[in-house]
């Protein structure tokens, strides 16, 4: 093997690393270091220049080796991998030393953070002086995309995708598709109906030659990796086979149990056997097993006696299957902040204090009032106050801004104008409608007559001082432009809450492998340039559950993230790391431990020659086998013993 | 001066890596003794390596893989687990305190947990001294 010349690139990232690190130091201690022939420090090293700085160096220098000491090998390994290549260097002489995630913004500032930069630049080379060129192959990929949840972000996606007539999975735990976006009555800053744009949507999904939807399913397991992912579904009972209703919800109009419907946003109830939503899709109803006599006391089935069709079948059971799929999009979409948390506002104890979702509702034709804007007992408001930031921009509960309650604070004044006469008073911190056609929105609403007060609601309470507040809410504000404290009676309270990461976001990052930001939504790649991927290849992030969106910024994400789909699709084939492992024959013993080690199958037994073997095609390079091989026969490709040995000396050197 | 312990860190590329990104991007702080270094699986982490890291001059080892049942090659950090176990049995015949090698599961959105941990053993094996002065002692 020829003998290393190693070429050093310490970073900057701006301030970042440069900061914090006394990035001249380090490449000055990188020149020192054994078979180092150049070491360099760059502002911005993974930018064109920076990148031909190395190419030049390969050529000019005859740098066969590079170390780049940067941000993480996640985000920029493939990078430098690829300088490597289009210089005719193999991308394996390659090492990544990550002082930035895992050293400048990692621990507090001082001279320890460069010396610990040293370090890993000095294991880097150390390393490096030790690889071996791999050679990178090509798989097949599985051409089907998975899309979890059915929103209009989610949607969205799986039509982009289903166009190139490329099979799409929908898996919705719902029993419908439509997301929130189902439940919204008008939309702003157009004043669109929700449904009347959504549902034509939702058709064309559920028509699609392309799109199979799975409600009333969740994602279980998964396994494999970008390109050949296998998924397994669970299939919750709807006891209603599909086969065979026809959706005439004659069951739902003959069943006399009743639950709180969850698309009304428990401001009416729905039957125990039920379809959501008039426009749901697919138009099958499911058995809420919760809240059915026949499930709780074993009576009843009246569904079953006046089903025509004979779909009713309470003996269906959960049904476990599995997908196989080259891309998945997650969607999932966001949860509504709890406003009883809030226990100031009286949410929950005054029944005319509703949050935003329920005034969707309220508003909407389908709605529990079917349009009419009413109070608990029955009469129009006469005044309605609309309080802003109900769970955002609060340090108690969520620091960041949900992003559309502004908006849809507005859009329910205008509601409110157009069905009753009451007085609108908005309370506000900031007013933010920064959108296309927004700031126009909130102009025209101000001129129709509501009153805006800047300043965020101390309490709401039925506590009346003054003949005029006598069976009114009183709405404790400090209006900041006047510097007085008001107290505004009114008829009706309407809590803009925030938009929150799922209940269970969690329990779905490590399902999927996302990392989570602070505020709870899923990370992405990139915060700027890469906001639909994720740190783990192949699974992309839409909508509301990477952060609050707005729906055209959801719509616009659920295309982009479909399209880096479609790029894989178009390929029909990735390039998966060389990193497998392989076996020494003459050193192998038969013992055959490995065998039963591997995960994949991918080794098995020669017995005529006695000897183990790797399917390299199999293999997917965890390297449990080389950890285990007793004659240390087995060598991890990128991971040797002298690789890993080099590192180990290197940072503690 | 007090001793600061040097600790080699092995995360699985999976989880325990990202994990740790995760925490610098969201720009928690821990201890810099750690020195990690990213291996593919937890289950790919040899014995010798750990024992390596010791013999080099390491007061302390780290292990971090993926949380049970979240492993991206199915299994493998169960059969670190095991491995885990068996080895610090061994070392503890060598003289090896057991706070010295520490296998934790830190999961990809796991970031604070992975300062926790480096800041756990960081205090525990500044608390145990240096490596090799302390089994010197004893032998």
């Amino acid at each position: 093997m020829e003998e290393p010349r190693i070429g050093v690139y310490v970073c900057h990232c701006g301030t970042n690393i440069a900061g914090t690190v006394d990035v001249e130091e380090v490449a000055k201690y990188a020149e020192t270091l054994p078979h180092v022939v150049v070491a360099r420090h760059y502002p911005y090293t993974c930018s064109d220049p920076g990148q031909e700085l190395i190419k030049k160096d390969i050529k000019e220098l005859g740098v066969n080796r590079v170390v780049v000491a940067s941000c993480s090998p996640r985000l920029h390994e493939k990078t430098f991998q690829g300088v490597l290549r289009e210089a005719g260097l193999n991308p394996y002489l390659f090492q990544m030393a990550n002082i930035r995630e895992q050293c400048s913004w990692l621990h507090e500032p001082g001279p320890e953070l460069t010396e610990k930069a040293k370090r890993m630049v000095g294991a880097a080379v150390n390393r490096v002086s030790r690889h071996v060129p791999l050679e990178m192959r090509a798989v097949p990929i599985f051409p089907a995309t998975l899309v979890v949840g059915g929103g209009i972000a989610g949607m969205q996606a799986a039509l982009e995708i289903a166009n190139s007539n490329h099979m799409v999975y929908i898996v919705e735990r719902e029993p419908s598709i439509g997301g929130h976006m189902a439940q919204f009555d008008k939309t702003f800053p157009t004043l669109d109906c929700a449904a009347c744009i959504l549902t034509p949507r939702m058709t064309e999904v559920s028509r699609h030659p392309f799109i199979r939807i799975l409600t009333y399913s969740e994602v279980v397991a998964i396994s494999g990796y970008v390109g050949n992912f296998k998924i397994k579904i669970r299939r919750k009972p709807r006891y209603v086979d599909e086969g065979k209703c026809i959706g005439c919800l004659v069951c739902q109009e003959k069943c006399p149990w009743t639950a709180l419907s969850e698309f009304n946003a428990g401001t009416s109830k729905r039957k125990a056997i039920y379809t959501p939503f008039p426009q749901a899709v697919p138009n099958i109803p499911v058995i809420d097993a919760e809240h059915c006599a026949y499930f709780l006391k074993e009576k009843c089935r009246a569904c079953e006696k006046f089903c025509d069709a004979n779909a009713i079948n309470f003996e269906q059971s959960e049904l476990i299957f599995e997908l196989e799929v080259g891309n998945i999009i997650i969607a999932t979409g966001f949860d509504t902040f709890d406003a009883s948390s809030i226990p100031q506002y009286g949410y929950g104890r005054y029944p005319n204090v509703f949050t935003s979702m329920e005034f969707e509702r309220l508003c909407s034709p389908t709605g529990p009032t079917e349009g009419h804007i009413i109070l608990a007992d029955g009469r129009q408001p006469e005044s309605v106050a609309i309080v802003h930031c109900v769970g955002s921009r609060d340090k108690n509960y969520n620091e960041y801004c949900s992003r559309v309650c502004c908006m849809h604070a507005l859009k329910y004044s205008h509601l409110i104008k157009e069905k009753t006469n009451a007085a609108i008073y908005q309370m506000y911190i900031d007013m933010r409608c920064f959108g296309k056609g927004y700031e126009e929105f909130y102009n025209r609403i101000s001129n129709e007559g509501v009153n805006f007060i800047r300043g965020k609601v101390a309490k709401v309470t039925d506590e009346a001082i003054a003949e005029e507040e006598k069976g009114k809410l009183i709405v404790l504000v400090e209006d900041t432009l006047l510097g007085t404290m008001l107290r505004v009676p009114v008829d009706m309270v309407i809590l803009c809450i925030a938009l929150e990461p799922r209940k269970d976001a969690n329990e779905v990052a490590r399902l999927f492998h996302l990392g989570r930001s602070a505020d709870g939504f899923f990370l992405e790649r990139h915060p700027k340039l890469d906001p639909v991927a994720t740190m783990s290849e192949g699974i992309l992030i839409a909508g509301c559950c990477q952060g609050p969106k707005d729906i055209p910024d959801s719509v616009a994400q659920a295309s982009a993230a479909a399209a880096r789909a479609l790029a894989m699709i178009a390929r029909g084939k990735i390039e998966v790391p060389a990193i497998t492992a392989a076996i020494d024959e003459t050193e192998c013993s038969g013992c055959r431990i490995c065998n039963l080690l591997c995960p994949y199958d991918a080794i098995f037994f020669d017995d005529e020659a006695k000897v183990s073997r790797i399917n390299q095609v199999m293999c997917q390079g965890c390297g449990v086998c080389a950890a285990a091989c007793p004659s240390g026969a087995i060598t991890h490709n990128y991971f040797t013993v002298e690789e890993i040995t080099a590192e180990i000396e290197g940072v503690l050197a | 001066m007090s001793f600061e312990p040097k600790i080699v860190g092995f995360l699985c590329n999976w989880c325990s890596y990202a994990g740790a990104d995760l925490a610098g991007i969201s720009r928690l702080k821990c201890a810099p003794n750690v020195h990690i270094i990213r291996m593919m699986c937890s289950g790919g982490i040899s014995p010798l390596f750990i024992l390596k890291a010791l013999e080099a001059g390491a007061d302390g080892v780290l292990i971090c893989g993926c949380s049970p049942g979240d492993c991206h090659y199915k299994e493998g950090n169960y059969k670190t687990l095991r491995r885990i176990t068996l080895l610090k049995k061994m070392l503890e015949q060598l003289g090896i305190e057991q706070e010295r090698v520490q296998l934790h599961w830190v999961c990809a959105s796991c970031g604070d947990e992975f300062v926790d941990v480096v800041n756990k053993i960081t205090a525990e094996v500044k608390e145990l001294g240096p490596l090799q002065a302390g089994v010197k002692s004893r032998v």
